[in-house]
């Protein structure tokens, strides 16, 4: 095979002479020489000629990982090499019916599908678990250990021994798709033998997803809490991003930025960036920055509410008709003694503190005298629109957090109405498909995405009230054996890294770990069976539920090339560990991947007759849909009329107070420091701003969304290494007082880990943080220090209050110049 | 020559995020050291601790995506001693690189940085406007990849005509050298060439 000669070769090391660029810039040094690994592409001709066209064929692709877009990636395939790489060219471009045109990792996917760290036939651990040492094995082999431990481990144990371990790399398809893991193969497999220990929550959005439902509705993240449409900010005044940085997390054409940086232009809105950096969101849309410290969105919400409180620019009306737990004259029935919302924030409530201005600027760095003008600013211009990001929530307040920033949407009234909104994160229009059918789990034991190291460790002592275990009060087994399909949460993802190896390391706990994958990632490295997953480039699927704010849209994915090595299909491998244990038609039904994709197609035809048929749709390639109606507005219903159209609340209204939260603060079992309340108040927390840990490691770490990859997805790309490497962001008041300069190699650690790393010297992010964004490949030396700037070496592993979630956000180091 | 071509530039919307530099190494199967499409980052500002411990700021930054500008004095053409640098009716700039003996004054004397030496190669290469997308009627890869819509290209005068003559701001040269048909809609925190209320941040990077 033509793509299996490249990769026996394909890594070649050149020693680059930079260009120097001291002639765009007087502070810039001479040309130093830097050396790069290469990696050498199939289909390379001279460098700057023209490639042949005639005997191209072109074929729809996508770019299937968790950034929260969809996008088309047309593949040039000469001899059964892709050989360039297109995205949507369709159209005029008129916006609404624009092209989805890819990010700058799409456009890079030729060093994704040819890259050297490829698996390429089934390998079992010979090493100690982590060693990396693997030999290869038959796929016989592997399927008959997999198939006899999974026997063994379910006759010992049961199928709450069994776990699914969160795992994007490979999202938003039909059948190949990794998340969510109740969604895939894996979980249809394991469905059919007895079923596994679930998860709730994602490593992405724990918080909020737990937190704001409490609010507006509904509880544990069965229903998102919705923000107005981006479309809607055509009818805004005023936008509000806390958090919120589409520029770097939905980048693509077919994401948020794009959409954004339109219908802003056409509103002509002033939009304020509440952020502890000066993102890429804020330089192309912002027209005022306003700096925070990472953890205190709630105590600067609290000081807001003062302001308008106080000043009387507070919706009262809407308070009165729509909400519970403002005043003492809108408490739940049962808790009148409680403090009210209007009694914590002025300070006559139980803890005597009027959050004021002053009390407020403290806490967040933000000077009150600022804090006041942007109260009144929120409070007077109408219709606001306000949105978080994810990054406010990544916190050990998170959940309090999530539900504080809503809270001016609720204290100004915009709840409801068009260019108002919710506070939660922008919506899209969009038309959905039916998803690939994996049966029920007989299993109704949940965990925490966040929390099953403690569950490998030590499964049975964990309870509902002290570990957030739902469906049983406590867990009966503990984790004894590991799908981690296309995920990188084993090692890398998750916090703690040095925590985590002792307990994969210990392999009497956790017997088997079996990794289902593409690449040979640092999570990889820790299991004990690899499958070589074929890449979505060389297999059939759907590209599912694409949004670009008004427009709807869904690819169809042709196989481009030969599936290279011996990889196969994950549908192909569970149909095989299927036969083994004894479920193939259960599993099957018969049916290939194309089979169902037909099925899919058809089941979704049956409720939306205008979706194309299987032969029209791969005949076109891209389904788009645009918004026929009105851009969506969240709760608009309940707003015309609370009483026709409640909440699925306990009142049926808002929730400032939540007496449901109270109830469950009162009697869970938490941490020390650890708060859970009915009113969404600002907590200080382990390793936050206030913590005096900050004599020995006085810097807070946020660790943000990159360019260079999706989480984690893209970081073995030299392309993506080259556009945006890795560094951590220091403020020039910061790095002078430790004698760094820009681009000096420092040290960054803390009492978990320690990471070498260079050093950005910028002004965008605030003095006292540092910023190291997450997804970097962990790369420890022989001294256990990581090489390749890996976040979570520094990060705590402590779960958050309500959510369990993980608090990626709260850390607490320093940095010295290596 | 009339009808000259040349690429339009919205900073206002410029995300640094450089789909526009990856598509043309993909394009054109460029190695890691070599970009014929560059984004420079340009920041500055102060910050000031309040004696209560807030602070405040004046922080700025903004994105130039720059190329080849196809200048129309073209000191690269110059330069040359084989006339391997040249330049098409159409106002495009190409090296002829079975005439090239890589001995880079060409780079040396762009102020852009635009040529660049291959040392797989051994010969300079730079942007060629994708002109066998042109001819195809396609537009170049840079310009077809950008999500935010902030690059065009187009016969110059067409382009000054609608969008303005600027071609400098920092850290741009002076466009005086080279006359590059360049034009560029500023980001509303552009400072001028020779500015040094900020820097380039980024230079490892272009």
């Amino acid at each position: 095979m033509v793509a299996k000669e490249f990769l026996n070769d394909v890594i070649t090391s050149t020693i680059m002479t930079r260009r120097s660029f001291v002639k765009w810039s007087a502070i810039v040094g001479g040309g130093a020489a830097v050396a790069s690994n290469l990696a050498e592409l199939p289909g390379q001709l001279g460098v700057g000629s023209v490639m042949a066209q005639e005997d191209e064929n072109v074929v729809w692709s996508s770019c299937v990982v968790n950034c929260g877009s969809r996008c088309p990636l047309r593949l040039h395939v000469k001899d059964g090499v892709v050989v360039r790489v297109e995205t949507d060219n369709l159209g005029d471009d008129e916006f609404g019916n624009h092209q989805i045109r890819a990010c700058v990792r799409g456009r890079s996917v030729r060093q994704r599908m040819y890259n050297p760290d490829r698996l390429k036939y089934p390998m079992k651990r010979v090493g100690p678990r982590g060693s990396g040492e693997f030999e290869q094995i038959t796929w016989e082999e592997a399927f008959d250990l997999i198939a006899d431990k999974l026997k063994e481990l379910i006759d010992t144990y049961g199928n709450e021994s069994i776990y699914l371990n969160y795992g994007t790399g490979t999202l938003g398809a039909v059948v190949a798709k990794s998340w969510p893991p109740s969604a895939t193969p894996i979980a249809r497999l394991m469905n059919c033998i007895g079923g596994y220990l679930n998860h709730y929550g994602d490593y992405s959005a724990a918080q909020i997803e737990s937190g704001l439902p409490y609010t507006f509705g509904n509880t544990w993240a069965d229903t998102w809490v919705t923000n107005n449409s981006i479309e809607d900010i055509v009818n805004s005044k005023l936008l509000v991003y806390f958090g919120n940085n589409p520029g770097e997390t939905r980048m693509s054409g077919g994401g948020m930025i794009y959409s954004l940086q339109h219908y802003k232009k056409v509103s002509g809105a002033k939009m304020i960036v509440i952020d502890p950096r000066y993102t890429d969101t804020a330089v192309t849309a912002a027209d005022e920055w306003v700096p925070i410290r990472p953890g205190t969105d709630a105590a600067l919400i609290n000081a807001l509410a003062y302001v308008m409180i106080t000043e009387d620019l507070h919706d009262q009306e809407f308070l009165d008709n729509y909400c519970v737990g403002f005043d003492k004259a809108h408490m739940p029935e049962g808790y009148e003694d409680e403090d009210s919302y209007k009694d914590y924030i002025l300070g006559t409530g139980a803890d005597g503190i009027a959050k004021t201005p002053e009390w407020a600027s403290a806490i967040t760095g933000i000077p009150a005298q600022k804090i006041v003008q942007l109260a009144r600013e929120i409070a007077l211009t109408k219709p606001c629109f306000i949105t978080q990001g994810w990054g406010p929530q990544r916190q050990a307040n998170g959940e309090q957090t999530s539900r504080a920033i809503p809270m001016l949407s609720i204290l100004t009234g915009n709840i409801g109405i068009h260019g108002g909104g919710t506070g939660a994160r922008e919506s899209s229009f969009g038309i959905s498909m039916v998803g690939f059918p994996t049966l029920s789990n007989p299993v109704g034991t949940y965990i925490s995405v966040f929390n099953w190291p403690d569950a490998i460790d030590h499964g049975p002592e964990m309870t509902a009230t002290k570990d957030g275990v739902i469906g049983k009060d406590k867990l009966d087994v503990p984790i004894k054996f590991i799908w981690s399909y296309a995920g990188n949460a084993l090692i890398n993802q998750h916090a703690d890294v040095n925590h985590t190896r002792e307990i994969l390391g210990d392999e009497s706990k956790c017997e088997m770990i079996v990794t289902v994958d593409v690449h040979m990632t640092p999570s990889a490295k820790w299991s004990d069976i690899l499958l070589p997953d074929t890449m979505n480039f060389e297999k059939m699927d759907i590209a599912v539920n694409g949004d670009a704010s008004s427009m709807g849209y869904h690819i169809f994915c042709e196989p481009a090339a030969e599936p290279m090595f011996e990889t196969m299909h994950v549908y192909d491998m569970c149909a095989e560990l299927a036969k083994r244990l004894d479920v193939e038609e259960e599993f099957t039904e018969g049916r290939t991947v194309e089979d169902w994709l037909r099925y899919c197609i058809d089941e979704t035809r049956k409720s939306n007759p205008d979706w194309p048929d299987f032969e029209s749709f791969r005949e076109m390639g891209i389904y788009k849909v645009s918004n026929p109606g009105d851009p969506y507005v969240a709760y608009q219903g309940f707003r015309e009329d609370p009483e026709a159209n409640p909440l699925a609340t306990p009142s049926g209204k808002l929730e400032i107070f939540s007496s449901r939260l109270h109830e469950i603060g009162q009697t869970w079992e938490l941490e020390e420091g650890d708060v859970i309340s009915g009113l969404p108040i600002y907590v200080e927390t382990w390793e936050g701003v206030s913590d005096p840990l900050r004599e020995t490691y006085p810097l807070q770490m946020i660790s943000a969304h990159y360019k260079q990859r999706t989480h984690s997805t893209y970081g073995n790309v030299p392309w993506m290494k080259e556009v945006a490497p890795q560094e951590v962001w220091i403020n020039p008041i910061d790095a002078e007082k430790r004698g760094i300069k820009n681009g000096d190699r420092v040290y960054v650690y803390n009492g978990r880990g320690r990471t070498h790393i260079a050093a950005r010297v910028t002004p965008r992010i605030i003095p006292g943080v540092v910023h190291l964004s997450e997804g970097a490949w962990y790369e420890p030396d022989e001294d256990g220090v990581d090489q390749a700037g890996c976040v979570n070496v520094l990060t705590r592993y402590r779960p958050s209050p309500l959510a369990k979630g993980d608090p990626m956000h709260t850390a607490l180091v320093e940095v010295e110049k290596a | 020559m009339a009808n000259k071509l040349g690429f339009y530039f919205n900073a206002t919307v410029c995300t640094g995020c450089k789909a526009c530099q990856v598509a043309c190494k993909d394009k054109s199967d460029l190695p890691v050291g070599v970009n014929w499409r560059r984004v420079a980052e340009y920041t500055g500002g102060e910050w000031v601790t309040n004696p209560d411990g807030t602070c405040e700021q004046n922080v700025f930054a903004y994105y130039t995506s720059i190329a080849c500008n196809h200048c129309t004095n073209p000191i690269c053409v110059e330069v040359c001693p084989t006339q391997a640098m040249h330049q098409r009716e159409d106002g495009i700039v190409m090296v002829e690189e079975s005439k090239c003996i890589g001995c880079r004054y060409c780079e040396w004397a762009c102020p852009y940085g635009a040529p660049q030496f291959n040392e797989e190669v051994g010969v300079m290469t730079k942007c060629n406007f994708c002109h066998d997308y042109l001819d195809e009627g396609k537009s170049p890869a840079c310009v077809a990849a950008c999500p935010s819509r902030a690059l065009f290209f187009g016969e110059i005068d067409e382009l000054r005509a609608e969008h303005g003559e600027i071609a400098e701001i920092a850290p741009l040269p002076p466009a005086d050298i080279t006359e590059p048909n360049l034009v560029i809609q500023p980001h509303h925190n552009a400072k001028s060439i020779g500015s040094t209320s900020g820097k380039l941040i980024n230079p490892e990077e272009v």
